[in-house]
């Protein structure tokens, strides 16, 4: 196998394995590189053949005509899908605005605050929530949370009617609701993560913040936040690409009409929502299916990008935590 | 010598407020877990009864609606083939990152399109099967071993990156000890490493199952579905996540109980697979 295990003669040293014991590690080793080669092969495949199979309805109205157009209208055979990407936006920015920030302070709670005894059991609560299944938040929204939050909604939209995109009817599901169910689901991610990038935080830095008299929160402010800001960074581009590819609890909170909703209150719809409940009819109709494949190859691209941006940020991170002289204060 | 200047009240309030809002929004954080374990113990504990598990459902809209049996066994039975797909696969991938790719390019590539694939929607993965093996014709329409390779496209990924974190962590030590007692390579890997790192793989592996069993979206497009239990996997199946969403969509009130009552059923079965791969990387003696 080394350079110079053969003599000069041609013969085989006494100590090195005979061809044939070789063997194994080779095929072991190649039939390994394979399997991992399988996977370049296995998504580029993906790729294509989801594009292949969404051709019909990128020829008809364009890329761009199909992604930026609105109006979906499948008895009109008429495929524009910025309804659907505007609902998938809407609610993700909404798990993003209610979510972040509750994971966030999670995360400092149980790294930073709370008493070594809850450090644990708290831990696993939050983690509890990524266990339950999408479809059971769906469940739990649409007969608990949407009869339970509804007169709260309707005071709060009569209330606030002054605020853009505020106001007008309430009907049960609506972008709101989805976004909450979303923010719930993202939770455990978000803190999950933003915990392990805080652990990072080297303690020489907290220790000197609290030496300089700094309180809890300004050693948090000046020494945890600003360490640990890409890497929860990151995390919440996590939890914003399982927001956008949400299926199942969102189909089922949202209302399902293919309309841009004036209020935060309105109905809508999201590209996988749109997937999950027309796949079934249409199965016989070439150029709604198409449309269909060609609104998940939109939904591909856009949780491929927000997944890229978010390794870059959490890579970033843990390059940072791995540093032991303080630069890393630059954050 | 003059004394510290004491905290002024500013930043001692502040320092207050904040606290308080952190541990403000932990709370918060818990809420909806409290929520939801609370209506699945009160709503679905009364759904459950010899006949729910050991009756298929009848699909009548009158009379008797039937239990969860044939979801059940799907579910388990779509799983199982998931699991013995992705699993193999999956550790196989990260093997060949740790012994063999290290940090060369190619398999920074492979590592890359790893967690590419943790990022993609479980819809996406259903579509993809979809495409593959259903629309093309060649292998006969929905069928249950199709659900098992669009769950086994979500599962590989996660059990390959937590595999990957175990196999680094057995110690260089004790590969270079085996090497330089003569052990040829593909022994060192069956006889050291993967024993050394057994309990953490198979947490890796419980984790994944249990985020495979929950998942519904691939299978509405794969296997669909039907109301007798089946044990073969090459026809349509029934699945708890599937029976779930269908009987929510359908909104009668026996059928949203039976809903309630299959919910419980999968929290709990998710429950103690998390529970038992906590126990086993408890057990290990890496971590």
């Amino acid at each position: 196998m080394e350079a110079g295990t053969l003599r000069p003669g041609g013969g085989r040293l006494r100590l090195q394995r005979s061809p044939f014991a070789r063997l194994p590690d080779r095929v072991l080793r190649w039939s390994l590189t394979c399997l991992a080669a399988a996977i370049l092969a296995l998504i580029a495949f993906f790729f294509i053949r989801l594009y292949i199979e969404a051709q019909p309805a990128f020829s008809r109205f364009g890329v761009f005509g199909f992604t930026f157009t609105n109006n979906w209208d499948v008895a009109g055979a008429h495929f524009g899908a910025l309804p659907l990407l505007v609902g998938t936006l809407i609610t993700a920015a909404t798990a993003l605005i209610i979510g972040v920030p509750i994971a966030i302070a999670a995360a400092l709670y149980i790294t930073e605050l709370c008493p070594a005894r809850l450090k644990t059991p708290l831990t696993m609560m939050v983690e509890l929530l990524a266990a339950v299944p999408s479809v059971v938040y769906g469940l739990w929204g649409v007969f608990v949370l949407i009869p339970k939050l509804r007169p709260l909604e309707h005071w709060f939209a009569q209330t606030f009617s002054f605020i853009p995109f505020v106001g007008g009817d309430v009907p049960g599901p609506n972008y709101f609701i989805a976004g909450l169910i979303l923010a719930i689901m993202i939770v455990p991610i978000v803190s999950a993560i933003s915990r392990e990038v805080m652990a990072t935080v080297p303690i020489d830095h907290k220790e000197a913040a609290l030496a300089l008299g700094a309180t809890r929160w300004e050693m948090i402010r000046t020494a945890v936040l600003p360490y640990s800001r890409a890497g929860i960074s990151g995390a919440a581009m996590l939890g914003l690409g399982r927001a956008l590819g949400e299926t199942i609890a969102v189909t089922l909170v949202i209302g399902n009409a293919p309309v841009i909703g004036k209020t935060i209150f309105a109905q809508g719809y999201t590209l996988a929502a749109v997937i999950a409940n027309e796949f079934g009819e249409a199965a016989s109709d070439k150029l709604h299916r198409a449309a269909l494949i060609a609104a998940g190859l939109v939904l591909f691209v856009l949780t491929l990008i927000v997944n890229a941006l978010a390794r870059r940020y959490v890579v970033r991170a843990e390059r940072a935590g791995r540093r032991i002289v303080p630069q890393g204060m630059a954050g | 010598m003059t004394s510290l200047s004491p905290i002024s009240n500013r930043r001692r309030r502040t320092n207050r407020l904040a606290k308080a809002l952190l541990a403000g929004g932990t709370a918060l954080a818990l809420v909806p877990l409290a929520a939801i374990v609370y209506y699945l113990v009160s709503k679905g504990v009364g759904a459950l009864s010899l006949h729910f598990f050991t009756s298929d459902p009848s699909g009548r809209f009158f009379g008797d609606a039937g239990g969860v049996r044939s979801a059940i066994l799907g579910t388990i039975e779509i799983v199982g083939l998931a699991t013995a797909i992705a699993v193999p696969f999956g550790i196989g991938v990260a093997l060949y990152l740790v012994e063999y790719g290290k940090q060369r390019r190619f398999a920074n590539a492979v590592r890359y399109f790893i967690d590419v694939m943790t990022g993609v929607p479980s819809i996406v993965f259903g579509l993809f099967i979809y495409i593959v093996l259903i629309l093309t014709g060649e292998f006969g329409g929905f069928a249950g071993w199709k659900g098992s390779a669009a769950l086994a496209l979500l599962m590989m990924p996660i059990v390959t990156r937590s595999a990957e974190v175990v196999l680094n962590l057995v110690p260089a030590g004790l590969r270079e000890a085996a090497l330089a007692l003569g052990a040829p390579r593909w022994r060192v890997i069956a006889r050291i490493v993967l024993p050394t790192a057994l309990p953490g793989l198979v947490t890796g592996s419980l984790l994944a199952i249990a985020r495979g069993a929950g998942e519904t979206t691939p299978l509405l497009f794969t296997a669909t579905i039907v109301k007798a239990t089946t044990f073969d996997l090459s026809s349509q199946m029934n699945s708890l996540p599937a029976q779930i969403f269908d009987d929510v969509r359908k909104a009668q009130n026996k059928l949203v109980d039976r809903a309630w009552g299959a919910a419980l059923t999968l929290v709990v079965m998710i429950l103690l697979l998390t529970l038992l791969a906590r126990m086993i990387s408890r057990r290990s003696r890496l971590a």
